[in-house]
């Protein structure tokens, strides 16, 4: 069991992996939504004294699964090269096309991939508690870090090159 | 010596290496010049990811997530917005010159106040006192400007409550969206790093001038509350009940008009 405002205090953590999860934020708070209120259904079931943060992301994770599920496999998104060699770059622009080539590389991981490097990097979980909140074999959390890890980098070579006319 | 892994090469970007494993990466890595590069693009991946979302921990959390975090099974609508503040203490008379009375379940306006002004002010407060790196919007450095610009946004002047006698030091302040308007939190450090939190909003059109009330979360928070004037306010914190009370009194008196 846990009080209203331990998990109040959770929301935050919450919304900041679903919206680098969903990539919109509506979508995102749909999500942290459907996850505090099945928590708040199966709060008897939480171990009062362990890491409610990382029960809440098994929570979050598992409806964000049963929902890739239901959804079906989605139609693969334009690739990177693609969709931005358009954008005419001024200086000032950068940091923000770096930024949206950063969300545009993680949204063509495939979402396994994506929840383990966002664990990581946003939340500083170790491989362990990765392997535990996701509810997957340690060895599971390394491929998936490491695919995942490589294939970002090979989206995001060199910074600036993704987005030169081809 | 056992060769470098994927996986010690992924748990040395990340840190979670020990110091002898850190050795033996970082006596690969100063022969292998691919390897180093990947574990900068490691790094800066994560950098990067962190950057990109860091914004999403200050913005206001939308009250439907509240809503959602406090709702109880087999609630009516005002008693799951009465139990997010999971209160277990109600009023508690003192006479020390202020008028505080009890306040019994029955109380006119009783829900009301604790909906629009209660709950809200916890929230914020459990949202807030736990941030490390932005727990305010407006820095206490640019206090003048803080005051002014919460006193333009709730639409009375508004003083910044001086705790340095009980100990505590003006953190800043930000702005909030209240239950029907705008709403103000100031916080405040003691230098044993307690926190306490004043919110302010303007009063509601239903909810008449009051006394010093108590609430307590279950969770250790307790809070102050009263209307008076133009405002309503709340001291919230996890502190002993003689120190919250001399922090609302002195609340109370500086911003008496």
């Amino acid at each position: 069991m846990f009080e209203d405002d331990e998990i109040v205090a959770q929301i935050p953590h919450l919304r900041r992996f679903a919206r680098a999860l969903a990539g919109d934020r509506q979508e995102a708070d749909d999500l942290v939504q459907d996850c505090l209120e099945r928590a708040l259904q199966k709060r008897r079931l939480f171990h009062t004294g362990t890491n409610l943060r990382a029960w809440l992301f098994t929570v979050m994770h598992r409806i964000h699964a049963s929902h890739r599920v239901r959804a079906g496999r989605r139609a693969k998104p334009e690739s990177l090269d693609e969709s931005v060699h358009v954008v005419p770059v001024r200086p000032e622009q950068e940091a923000r096309l770096a930024v949206s080539a950063l969300q545009r590389a993680l949204d063509l991981l495939p979402p396994e991939q994506k929840e383990v490097v966002l664990l990581v990097a946003l939340e500083q979980m170790s491989y362990d508690e990765v392997s535990r909140v996701l509810e997957i074999p340690i060895g599971t959390v390394m491929s998936r870090l490491h695919r995942g890890r490589e294939r970002l980098r090979a989206l995001l070579a060199g910074g600036g090159q993704a987005r030169r006319v081809p | 010596m056992r060769p470098v892994s994927d996986d010690d090469l992924h748990a040395y970007a990340d840190g979670f290496l020990p110091p002898d494993a850190r050795a033996r990466v970082e006596a690969h890595l100063a022969d292998s010049r691919g390897d180093a590069e990947r574990i900068a693009d490691y790094r800066r991946i994560n950098e990067e990811i962190c950057g990109r979302y860091a914004g999403v921990l200050e913005e206001p959390v939308p009250d439907r997530l509240l809503y959602a975090a406090a709702r109880r099974r087999n609630g009516r609508p005002w008693l799951r917005v009465a139990a997010a503040v999971a209160w277990l203490a109600v009023g508690v008379a003192v006479g020390s010159g202020l008028g505080w009375w009890r306040w019994g379940p029955g109380a006119e306006g009783a829900d009301t106040t604790l909906a629009n002004l209660v709950r809200p002010a916890v929230m914020a407060h459990a949202v807030y006192v736990t941030e490390v790196r932005h727990p305010v919007e407006v820095g206490r450095d640019q206090q003048d400007h803080l005051v002014q610009w919460l006193s333009n946004r709730l639409g009375s002047p508004l003083r910044t409550p001086d705790l340095s006698r009980q100990g505590f030091d003006l953190v800043g302040g930000r702005l909030l969206p209240g239950s029907d308007g705008p709403a103000a939190q100031f916080m405040y450090q003691a230098a044993g790093g307690e926190r306490v939190t004043v919110y302010v909003k303007a009063r509601g059109r239903d909810s008449g001038e009051t006394a010093f009330r108590y609430q307590s979360s279950a969770a250790g928070t307790t809070a102050i509350f009263w209307v008076d004037g133009p405002f309503g306010w709340v001291v919230a914190g996890a502190l002993p009940r003689d120190r919250l009370d001399a922090i609302a009194h002195a609340v109370y008196e500086q911003i008496g008009s």
